[in-house]
């Protein structure tokens, strides 16, 4: 199973700075993908860490917000991990599909490329494979269904609970 | 009490599906003393157990059996195998509809007559006429608690129809209102008001919106002559040697199979299960289906001229926020060729959640621009566009060559490409919508195209002559004569209309007729 845990501090800042950075953000360290500010971490089962981290840089670019931070892009990939654990088909298609993208973006790699539309431009490439199209499609769920982001969105989420908007602002527009 | 009936019984009407038809038609033979059994191929789910969740509230309610699509619209490349939003429970779609109760115009009921001959399009006449159903349309609206008929107030105005009827006040609309909608706008028939939840589509969790899972059926019921059987999904019909419908093979929950006597079958499972159901029930007498002989089974398949279209603003709407579609447009409903299309539409408003509107707003689509409409999601308005679509013969649902479903019938193939009118209708709507929200202050607009269908419409349909159709004025097929089709798939055309008023109006209608057909003994 992958599992994502809250990383306590243990590694000093040199330590972190002598293992390879992901972007400008993300850390490898064992199975794991561990973010900088030591927030939390991901360990993967199936997947490389590599590839995971890639994947999260991926799911940025596919769906852009600035204002959300990467443990929601991670909680949304890890699925990939899971399954590919129990799927060799999954997990060739996921690994096969990041060295690709490894690939296309030349020395450095996908992560190496510092340009959001330099990446972009990849994607485009091989937006129809079978690859984007599996990391896509399951990500339009796994990423926007997470209660925790809606409140970014202004979603509100159930409201049974509440009584309805009846007297919670159904109809409290004021600027037309 | 309900009723509780012999399968070897063979004096009881049985009814496939508890829908709109299906429901309605059930408890009104059920009023008249008639023996009826249901039989739901999903769950009975009571309304407390209803999910404000999207993805949750899907996985609960819609009907998820294997389909496939084909043609050229969207549907088929982003959701293949999901051609229709509907449901599988007792209660039907009615569980997910939104609301909207509107009648059909005269001449929606001749456009062939009115429009004249449409290139590429089977138009047809109905053998009925609004006059004949209007005393029907009346009784549906009571007994649904239609808001604006019967003295019943309208809804209030959400924030969503507020920017609406702004934007129409702009561009000169003059026919804007909050709907005519089935959910009470005061307590009314033992179900209380709208709560503006929010959930319309997931289902009605305080029982405020009309569905028969929660009026028709109880009151069914109630007299002890309506016996409704969840999880009982039926396989195919069976016919005497002289071509008259005996019985009902259908599967329980396990999959044991079992075989319900029949004095009549009524179908009602939705425009494709329904001539699935036929189209699998082929026989040595009726090798092409029961009720084919015109081989219009299946064909003329509707899902009316749809799309949508958001809307983002300055300042924050909450869209969600409220009933989902208590808001109306009518002006554009008539029949004005000068638009370049035959035909009229209707513009209500409409509201996802996040999960949906990521799933909705442009299928496949990712990026800064999918993104960052995403961002704006609190500042969208909505609306959705319902118009007349052309019934054309290829569009058809058809069994599928290979691949089977668990009971071993072949799984449904629904196949649709849009009408050149149809094309010409959207973008008309889809500029109009826009420029009512530009109307308003909209600084991005996103012409949003068709979801999958929620509206499946005339594959069985109501024709004068039995080589053009597949069921008389009263929804019996002009094959066998206690065999009835009671949904919306014995449309002859689509209307303008969302149709559940429509299907409910008819199976009232076609319980008169069964009713007295039984008495004459003449079925």
């Amino acid at each position: 199973m992958t599992t994502i845990y809250e990383q306590r501090p243990g590694l000093s800042r040199r330590e972190l700075l002598k293992r390879g950075t992901i972007g400008a953000a993300l850390i490898i360290t064992g199975n794991a993908v561990i973010s900088p500010d030591r927030a939390w971490g991901l360990e993967s089962a199936a997947l490389k860490p590599d590839t995971m981290a890639t994947l999260i840089r991926l799911a940025r670019d596919i769906y852009p917000h600035d204002a959300i931070a990467d443990r929601f892009y991670a909680i949304a990939v890890k699925g990939h991990d899971t399954r590919a654990a129990g799927d060799a088909g999954h997990k060739e298609l996921i690994e096969a599909g990041i060295a690709d993208l490894d690939r296309r973006a030349g020395e450095g790699g996908y992560r190496g490329l510092g340009w959001e539309d330099d990446r972009v431009r990849i994607l485009r490439e091989i937006e129809t494979t079978p690859f984007f199209q599996a990391v896509r499609g399951d990500l339009v769920v796994s990423f926007y269904n997470q209660k925790e982001l809606w409140p970014h969105f202004g979603y509100e989420g159930e409201s049974y609970s509440k009584g309805g908007y009846i007297t919670r602002g159904f109809d409290d527009i004021e600027w037309l | 009490m309900a009723a509780s009936y012999d399968l070897d019984d063979d004096g009881v009407v049985v009814i496939i599906g508890s829908g709109a038809g299906g429901g309605t038609l059930g408890n009104e033979l059920a009023q008249k003393g008639i023996d009826v059994v249901i039989l739901e191929a999903g769950a009975r789910i009571e309304y407390e157990d209803f999910i404000n969740d999207e993805w949750d509230s899907f996985a609960q309610l819609a009907w998820l059996d294997h389909r496939t699509t084909g043609g050229g619209w969207r549907v088929a490349k982003d959701f293949p195998n999901l051609p229709a939003w509907i449901v599988k429970a007792v209660g039907g779609t009615t569980i997910h509809w939104a609301g909207a109760s509107l009648r059909f115009q005269d001449y929606e009921f001749r456009t062939l007559s009115h429009y004249g001959k449409v290139e590429g399009a089977n138009l047809l006449d109905w053998p009925l006429t609004l006059a004949e159903l209007e005393p029907y349309y009346v009784k549906a609206e009571d007994k649904m608690g239609v808001t604006r008929t019967n003295g019943i107030e309208g809804l209030p105005g959400n924030n969503n129809f507020k920017v609406l009827k702004a934007g129409a006040d702009k561009i000169g609309y003059k026919e804007c209102h909050t709907g005519r909608m089935a959910i009470n706008s005061a307590d009314r028939d033992d179900r209380m008001s709208c709560q503006q939840t929010g959930f319309c589509f997931q289902g009605c969790k305080w029982g405020a919106k009309w569905s028969t899972l929660y009026t028709e059926i109880p009151k069914g019921e109630a007299t002890g002559k309506l016996e409704v059987r969840p999880d009982s999904h039926v396989v195919r019909i069976e016919h005497d040697a002289d071509g008259k419908a005996t019985n009902v093979v259908y599967a329980d929950k396990e999959g044991n199979l079992h075989s319900q006597k029949a004095r009549i079958v009524c179908v009602a499972g939705n425009s494709i299960e329904s001539p699935r159901l036929l189209l699998n029930s082929a026989s040595n007498l009726f090798p092409d289906g029961l009720a084919n002989s015109s081989g219009q089974v299946g064909r003329n398949y509707m899902r009316h001229t749809t799309g949508s279209v958001y809307a983002v603003f300055e300042k924050p709407v909450h869209m969600y926020r409220g009933t989902t579609m208590a808001g109306i447009i009518r002006d554009e409903a008539g029949h004005d060729p000068s638009r370049g299309f035959v035909g009229g539409y209707e513009l209500e408003t409409l509201a996802l959640g996040v999960p949906f509107m990521a799933a909705f707003l442009d299928p496949g689509g990712w990026g800064r621009s999918f993104a960052s409409a995403m961002d704006s999601y609190a500042h969208m308005a909505g609306l959705w566009i319902v118009g007349e679509d052309m019934p054309q013969e290829q569009n058809a649902v058809r069994l599928h060559g290979e691949i089977k479903d668990k009971y071993g019938m072949p799984v449904p193939d629904v196949w649709f490409t849009d009408h050149p009118n149809d094309t010409a209708m959207r973008n008309h709507a889809y500029k109009q919508s826009q420029a009512l929200y530009e109307a308003v202050g909209a600084t991005r607009t996103f012409p949003t195209p068709p979801y999958p269908s929620t509206h499946n419409l005339g594959t069985n349909r109501m024709s004068e002559k039995p080589q053009d159709g597949v069921v008389n004025k009263w929804g019996q097929s002009h094959d066998i004569k206690n065999l009835f089709v009671s949904d919306g798939s014995q449309f002859t055309t689509g209307g303008a209309e969302n149709p559940t008023l429509t299907i409910v109006s008819l199976a009232i209608r076609q319980a008169d007729y069964i009713a007295g057909e039984m008495a004459s003994g003449t079925i």
